[in-house]
């Protein structure tokens, strides 16, 4: 073997709950923009962490700095141990990356992009063929071997940016809204393949904008104008004073015959009503966060409603977090 | 910890990681894409032919009036002396001094020869017959070469009348070195090897790179642990290769199509030739690290061509430009090679005559390659 040669990381002994991603204050700016405000938090070997928040709201640039792409203004970042100032050739060897742009060669065969991957990540000859395999096993991908990407459709596509991305055996792996613009069969299975992955001890970051894939995470952050402003798992988010201003309580709304278009009608009134800080429709039902005062004068005013509390969504969440910091910046 | 950092320790950082795959890669999509096999060949072959055959910068065969208001078998005989040089052809006769200008004018004709009523008069009276030449000046080579031409005409009617003179009191004996024909094809096509062959590298290395921003292919190469220079050097190579051929099938059309002789080693203007491909690989890599998309790129490499041609001596003599030009044709490295491929293939050049042009490109190139992938590292920050 050559030095060139990976060893597969999952050879050492692990501690249980080994640290693999420790983030404290981190901060980028780019000139006078300040694209990641003060952020910290840690990822243990194994998780499976999702990352949510608005477009442009800095979830990519902290996945570059991770790697070692963007430098640091200030913080530090370490990846299973390794600076990301210092070590930033040595972490791409561990850590595997796919966006939803896939980044294959769409004129290549998925045999040409996994071989491509495999020796631009420094596998060693011998060992590239029985990896190779192994992830054609993962992936189902074993028909399409000889076709060229263009021929895939997206759920193929993106198994096969998945593979090449782990081909390397990463023991963490970024992936920056990895289901966007693919269908809900394939997507379910992509996330079967993540759960398996991260069974085996890999450790997932997962930027999305789907709720649904949201809740299925063990740990979420919520980032927001550059800044974290919430972590937890989905029961400690719920748990959130900020998700639940003293006094409020969180309404389901409900049009007691099929009278969805008398429900979308009565939302401004409804956002009119004194007391009512949110609303919004879901299904044949609106979602309201109100003064908990309000509860009875809303029965008299909407008596065709059935009204009851609920939990907070993780939408209802981040909205209400959202609405919280604009009124604080106000 | 400490067992990933012993992984990594025995991962040697060379600064070339990459090279290899990223190479064979683009020789695949090379390959698989047969427009861009294409355009990199025939498209350069193309243009050889019809620059090749297009260009020619001798002035010959003018389209030529005459307003003879003398006829007389003087004014005939010197007519007949400007219709036996080359350079006039006496397309039209007219009546008239207004029909002369008009037919100038128009374009038919580039040259008016007016020869006077009294032309034949003061001949045989020994006094100084005048005629009149009008040339037009919008083209300037030819209003030069025309001017010239009708002085000799001139020159050597009058001493054909000196009594007694058998040959000339000084005679010139022109000898063309190198070009003897002075064809314009033998020093025009050795230039527009180096147009067409920076025309294709640039275009072809500049697009590949920008197609991967594109698609987003470079944000997942930017993760993988291929170092800058492995993967600018690994996209060098296909390219310079496709660059190498051909180069090596237009000297092949020069030589045989074009009928021009090589004069110096051929090996030695290969050989000369790899710094000028690398430095022209150079700045097809920083163009692509400008560029944004394929279009943007498309441009910047044109803006690269025009000074080229312009510039470098391909059309124009560099001695003649002004002093800030010639600063700017000294930065083109077109010049330098153009200088090394008109040097072997006209005059027989050696190395001991080119090292210096060699050097500077060899330097050029080395610049053009680490400014580009110093700009790449760069941009990873964006």
């Amino acid at each position: 073997m050559s030095g060139d040669t990976l060893t597969p990381p999952r050879e050492a002994p692990l501690a249980p709950r080994a640290v693999v991603i420790n983030a404290e204050h981190l901060t980028i700016r780019f000139g006078d923009v300040t694209a990641v405000d003060d952020v910290s938090f840690h990822l243990d070997r194994g998780e499976l962490f999702g990352f949510l928040g608005p477009n442009g709201s800095g979830k990519t640039t902290i996945i570059r700095a991770l790697c070692g792409l963007i430098p640091l203004t200030s913080g530090d970042a370490t990846i299973l141990g390794m600076d990301v100032r210092k070590h930033a050739p040595d972490i791409k060897q561990h850590v595997g990356y796919m966006s939803q742009k896939f980044g294959l060669y769409e004129d290549l065969t998925v045999e040409e992009n996994l071989n491509f991957y495999a020796a631009a990540y420094g596998l060693a000859p011998a060992a590239i063929k029985p990896r190779i395999n192994e992830l054609l096993d993962l992936t189902s991908l074993h028909p399409y071997f000889t076709r060229r990407v263009s021929q895939l459709s997206g759920g193929w596509k993106q198994r096969l940016a998945l593979a090449c991305a782990i081909i390397h055996a990463p023991e963490v792996v970024f992936l920056d809204e990895p289901t966007a613009g693919i269908d809900p069969v394939a997507r379910r299975s992509l996330w079967d393949l993540f759960f398996q992955l991260s069974g085996q001890g890999v450790t997932f970051f997962v930027t999305t904008h789907y709720m649904d894939e949201a809740e299925r995470c063990g740990r979420l952050g919520y980032i927001y104008m550059s800044k974290l402003i919430a972590l937890g798992s989905v029961a400690d988010l719920q748990k959130l004073p900020d998700a639940n201003p003293p006094n409020t309580s969180r309404l389901e709304l409900e049009a007691q015959a099929f009278q969805a278009p008398a429900i979308s009608a009565l939302l401004p009134r409804l956002r009119q009503f004194p007391g009512v800080r949110e609303a919004t429709i879901f299904g044949r039902a609106i979602h309201a966060l109100v003064d908990t005062a309000s509860i009875d004068p809303l029965h008299t005013a909407f008596p065709q409603l059935t009204i009851r509390t609920i939990e907070p969504s993780l939408e209802d969440i981040f909205v209400t977090l959202t609405y919280h910091i604009m009124a604080e910046q106000k | 910890m400490t067992d990933s950092a012993q992984v990594n320790s025995r991962h040697p950082r060379r600064i070339f990681f990459g090279l290899r795959p990223v190479a064979r890669k683009e020789f695949t999509h090379i390959l698989r894409d047969p427009s861009t096999l294409f355009f990199a060949l025939l498209i350069p072959i193309l243009q050889l032919f019809l620059f090749g055959y297009a260009v020619d910068t001798n002035v010959r065969q003018v389209p030529t009036v005459i307003f003879d208001e003398s006829h007389t078998q003087q004014s005939r005989s010197l007519i007949q002396a400007f219709a036996a040089s080359d350079i006039f052809q006496i397309s039209t006769y007219v009546q008239s001094e207004a029909q002369m200008y008009a037919t100038m004018r128009s374009g038919r004709a580039r040259v008016a020869i007016r020869i006077p009523y009294d032309y034949a008069r003061n001949l045989q009276l020994g006094t100084s017959a005048t005629v009149l030449v009008l040339v037009d000046g919008s083209d300037s080579s030819i209003a030069g070469i025309t001017v010239d031409a009708s002085t000799g005409v001139a020159l050597e009617q009058s001493l054909a009348r000196i009594p007694g003179l058998t040959s000339q009191p000084i005679e010139v004996r022109p000898s063309v070195l190198y070009n003897p024909a002075t064809r314009s094809a033998n020093f025009f096509i050795p230039g527009l090897i180096a147009i067409l062959l920076q025309m294709m590298i640039i275009l072809l290395i500049a697009l590949s790179l920008v197609r991967e921003r594109e698609r987003g292919t470079l944000e997942q190469l930017k993760m993988t642990p291929i170092a800058p220079l492995g993967l600018m050097v690994g996209k060098m190579i296909p390219y310079g290769a496709l660059a190498f051929g051909e180069l090596c099938i237009i000297l092949t059309l020069m030589r045989f199509i074009f009928q021009v002789p090589i004069h110096g080693s051929l090996i030695l203007l290969l050989f000369m030739s790899v710094p000028f491909l690398l430095t022209v690989l150079g700045i097809g890599l920083i163009i692509s690290t400008r560029a944004h998309t394929q279009a943007e790129a498309f441009q910047l490499a044109m803006g690269t061509i025009l000074p080229s041609v312009f510039l470098s001596g391909y059309i124009f003599q560099i001695s003649n430009m002004p002093a800030f030009f010639r600063g700017v044709s000294a930065i083109i490295p077109a010049t330098y090679y153009i200088q090394v491929i008109r040097g072997i293939v006209l005059r027989g050049a050696g190395f001991s005559d080119l090292w210096l042009n060699a050097l500077i490109l060899t330097l050029m190139g080395s610049a053009a390659i680490l400014t580009a992938a110093y700009a790449f590292v760069k941009q990873n920050a964006v």
